[in-house]
């Protein structure tokens, strides 16, 4: 069973079609990728595939719940989470506050009880505070269990975003450009990450310019072009798939095998010349 | 079209211009500076008394009027240069603060400079009233009417055509690429308010003879003025004009035809009824936020 | 045990208590007894207004309307149609909540100077139903109000209201307390600072928004019914445009998201013209310049920019007596 299905999806920004009739699906325990030029549409597919913006025609069903047209915090009530391409970190707040916004679906209790503070609500104060220093701990970030969010690094807060996106204890993740910004090492960390996301049983959705990444941890890919879906299949097809080497490349390439052969250097190339 | 129709028609235009008028001040200083300006109102009595106390003293209108416009605008500078200027990067309810702590600072200078009286102005033109089928019109009404026009063609001409009036535009749209290409951000900024004193003290010097003037003439001005620059959507100039038409329009209609008593929520209920089906205004910026 | 009582929530509650409970040695007359209410009332309303600019940070330029459909809704229920002070009282504030939680939804979808002009605008339109409808309300006279009584016992006198006035607003500082220390407080919090952020961990950002708009809707109407019947009387000055710009300065001047600093704002700004009488005829420049001087010299608020103080120098403190560096 496919846990995401989306079906002639597009959105339109006036004239121009950002994401046009799109059809795909997800597999639940994969890490599916999306690639794509730079304006290929990648972070609106992300942004609709959240309820952060809203199709103009199209559907999007998870796991056989029909989630079109509903807003962001539906999405995530049935085990949507995400990351941000442009940090939407709670920069009001410690580290630890910001992924224990995370658990906020799982913490939540009545007015009355929020209130006049029971009991039971200082309990799970307290698990709340426990569970949140456990993610970070499992992000990498224990040495940030008493920063405040605002004086951290970079790299730091794109794992915290991943932290809070994991509190909310999600079926599926969204990453979006995560490895944006990141050295060489810190990219390699975030691989490590992905991986043992993917062994949590959460189901990884990467939108990710670093081909090496994409290459490393993707199960399958798919391709986007304009906002059509130019290629779409295991990272071994696609990787060797003349269509996207031109898209990327921006010139038609002889298909002779000699130059598919390590299309993952090659392909970064052609992102770096694009850029 | 019967006769009491037309009649609330001018009148509402001749009140709906002076909105507009305010509403241009309030998009001008917004789009050179994301600030909302709660002293606007503030030129309008400021350019009204001026004018009064100048005649008053002698001076013919055609010295008067630039003077008053002249000592409004020296306000409006002063304020960019002493109250907002230090307080750049401050959050908008800090601003709004501050700008509603100069109004308040303002009257309260007014007060001592004048004093607590209604003032009247004469008429530019004389006070015979001209009949326009079956209604008629204070020739100080098409004083307004045409100022306004004029002042909405010579902005357009100015944002336009000229290249402060173009640095000025840039800088709405992207304060960092319009430093970048050499705009002197801060100067435009100082212009803008500048500007936008003097288009309100135009504002209160036409429409005194109308209405009168006094210290606190500028409180609900302001805010009818705000209000009209927001139904319009902020930062538009086409909106402010509209906005403050269909205001002035729509509120002498109500007040016509409903009830008087009502006449000042009006706006307010206008506002309320069309920000609830359309959140930034009839010609705002719409679109999502990126994220 | 000691660690908690340092803490800002436990040490603050104790302060708050011992700074009420201390005052009245220092109250001479009836007259600051007077004046240490209305610093009470006020503050009620902006430890509620707090929860909504300085925590959730949604502008509102409309709450004396709410302050001033407390005060009216107590006054005509009580005086003109004999209702029970306190029945009259709690149907107000159920009312004042309900008109907050069905416009708040509208309302709190706009954002910065249109959620401005909106609160200003609900807040200009109650004030002038009040004002015309004057066979409820006494038009711009106003309407005086029968003293509260709770069965045959009648609250009388400036020392009872003190106390009284006192402990609500203790019980609000910890009710305040209570939601920004919880799963829903921090939600505000964090739609304060993303909004699409808080959406996609599950927060339904317009419900939490309503929320704390019609919580703090209460807070100001039950603060206006009671300086209703205090006062004995209710006119539309305190339900005026400037007296919710009053209460938005003393959020902003103690604070903003800071509780005590909303306290802290509420005794400065209301003492303060009393203090300015002496200016007379420049009574109303000093305050527009003491407004406008505050927000661009201290624009985080007094309590924020006294804490960040404090911390500097025990940073200071800590760095000279650490021997690493």
């Amino acid at each position: 069973m496919s846990l995401l299905r989306v079906q002639g999806l597009t959105k339109k920004f006036g004239g121009l079609n950002a994401v046009e009739d799109l059809s795909f699906d997800i597999q639940t325990g994969s890490v599916h990728s999306i690639i794509g030029p730079n304006g290929a549409g990648k972070t609106t597919l992300l942004n609709l595939l959240t309820g952060v913006y809203q199709p103009s025609s199209g559907k999007i069903a998870f796991e056989e719940h029909d989630l079109t047209g509903r807003a962001p915090h539906e999405y995530a009530s049935h085990g949507i989470a995400r990351t941000f391409q442009n940090l939407q970190v709670f920069f009001n707040m410690s580290a630890l506050e910001n992924v224990m916004v995370g658990r906020y679906m799982h913490e939540r209790c009545g007015l009355a009880s929020t209130l006049l503070r029971g009991p039971g609500l200082k309990r799970a104060e307290k698990t709340c505070r426990d569970e949140a220093a456990e993610l970070l701990r499992y992000v990498g970030l224990q040495d940030y269990l008493s920063s405040a969010s605002d004086s951290m690094p970079y790299g730091a807060l794109k794992r915290l975003e991943i932290a809070r996106a994991l509190a909310t204890k999600p079926k599926m993740m969204l990453l979006d450009e995560p490895a944006a910004g990141l050295n060489p090492t810190e990219a390699l960390e975030l691989e490590n990450l992905i991986g043992r996301l993917t062994e949590r049983g959460v189901t990884v959705v990467l939108v990710e310019h670093n081909m090496r990444l994409v290459m490393g941890v993707s199960d399958h890919i798919l391709v986007l072009d304009y906002g059509r879906k130019l290629a779409e299949g295991p990272a071994q097809s696609v990787r060797n798939d003349p269509k996207v080497i031109e898209a990327y490349l921006g010139s038609s390439v002889p298909h002779d095998g000699s130059f598919g052969k390590d299309i993952a250097a090659a392909v970064t190339i052609g992102v770096e010349m694009r850029r | 079209m019967s006769a009491q129709f037309m009649q609330y028609l001018l009148t509402g235009l001749t009140v709906g211009a002076i909105y507009a008028l305010l509403a241009l001040g309030f998009s001008i200083i917004f789009n050179a500076s994301h600030v909302i300006n709660f002293a606007q109102g503030e030129f309008v009595m400021i350019g009204g008394m001026a004018a009064v106390s100048l005649t008053a003293a002698g001076l013919p209108y055609l010295l008067a009027v630039p003077l008053a416009i002249a000592a409004a605008a020296l306000v409006g500078l002063a304020l960019e240069k002493f109250a907002v200027e230090p307080a750049r990067g401050a959050s908008v309810v800090t601003l709004i603060i501050i700008t509603i702590g100069a109004s308040i600072f303002l009257r309260g200078l007014a007060m001592l400079v004048w004093d607590k009286n209604l003032h009247p102005l004469k008429p530019f033109t004389g006070d015979t009233p001209i009949a326009i089928g079956g209604a008629t019109i204070l020739p100080q009404s098409l004083w307004v009417l045409g100022v306004t026009l004029a002042i909405v063609l010579a902005l357009s001409w100015f944002f336009g055509r000229t290249l402060l009036g173009k640095a000025m535009l840039a800088t709405s749209h992207n304060r960092l690429a319009a430093e970048l290409v050499g705009i002197n951000v801060r100067m435009v900024l100082f212009l803008s308010f500048g500007l936008s004193a003097a288009l309100g003290a135009i504002a209160g010097i036409l429409i005194a003879p109308i209405t009168l003037t006094s210290y606190d003439v500028g409180v609900m001005l302001g805010l009818k003025g705000f209000a009209a620059a927001i139904l319009g959507g902020l930062g538009s100039g086409m909106g402010a004009v509209v906005g403050g038409l269909v205001l002035g329009i729509a509120e002498t209609m109500s007040a016509g035809y409903l009830s008087s008593a009502y006449k000042d929520a009006i706006a307010f209920v206008i506002i309320l009824a069309v920000l609830f089906f359309m959140p930034s205004g009839l010609f705002g910026k719409r679109g999502g936020e990126r994220v | 045990m000691l660690q908690r009582l340092a803490s800002p929530r436990t040490g603050g509650l104790l302060a708050l208590a011992a700074a009420i409970v201390l005052l009245p040695f220092l109250l001479s007359n009836s007259y600051f007894y007077d004046i240490a209410i209305l610093v009470g009332l006020n503050a009620i309303v902006c430890v509620g207004l707090n929860l909504l600019i300085g925590y959730a940070g949604q502008i509102s330029l409309g709450h004396a309307g709410f302050f001033g459909l407390g005060a009216y809704g107590s006054a005509i229920l009580a005086s003109r149609y004999g209702w029970p002070p306190l029945a009259a009282m709690l149907t107000t504030t159920l009312a004042v909540a309900a008109l907050a939680f069905l416009v708040g939804r509208p309302i709190l979808r706009l954002k910065g100077h249109y959620l401005a002009m909106a609160t200003l605008g609900l807040g200009i339109i109650i004030f002038m139903v009040i004002t015309t409808e004057d066979k409820f309300t006494g038009g711009p006279d106003g309407l005086s109000v029968v003293p509260f009584s709770i069965g045959e016992y009648t609250l009388r006198g400036e020392r009872l209201w003190y106390w009284i006035v006192g402990a609500l607003l203790l019980f609000a500082v910890w009710l305040a307390l209570n939601l920004i220390e919880s799963p829903a407080g921090r939600a505000l919090r964090a739609l304060h600072s993303s909004e699409v952020g808080a959406e996609v961990v599950g927060i339904d950002a317009a419900r939490q928004k309503v929320m704390v708009f019609v919580i703090s809707a209460v807070f100001a109407s039950v603060a206006g019914s009671l300086a209703a019947h205090y006062s004995g009387f209710v006119t539309p000055g305190k339900v005026a445009f400037f007296h919710s710009i009053e209460l938005v300065t003393m959020v902003v001047f103690g604070g903003m998201a800071s509780t005590f600093g909303a306290v802290v704002g509420a005794a400065v700004l209301t003492t303060l013209p009393q203090l300015l009488t002496v200016f007379k005829d420049y009574e109303m420049m000093v305050f527009g310049a003491v407004m406008m001087g505050t927000m661009i010299f201290l624009p985080r608020g007094v309590v924020p920019s006294l804490g960040r103080l404090l911390e500097l120098r025990r940073q200071g403190a800590a760095s000279r007596s650490d021997p690493r560096t």
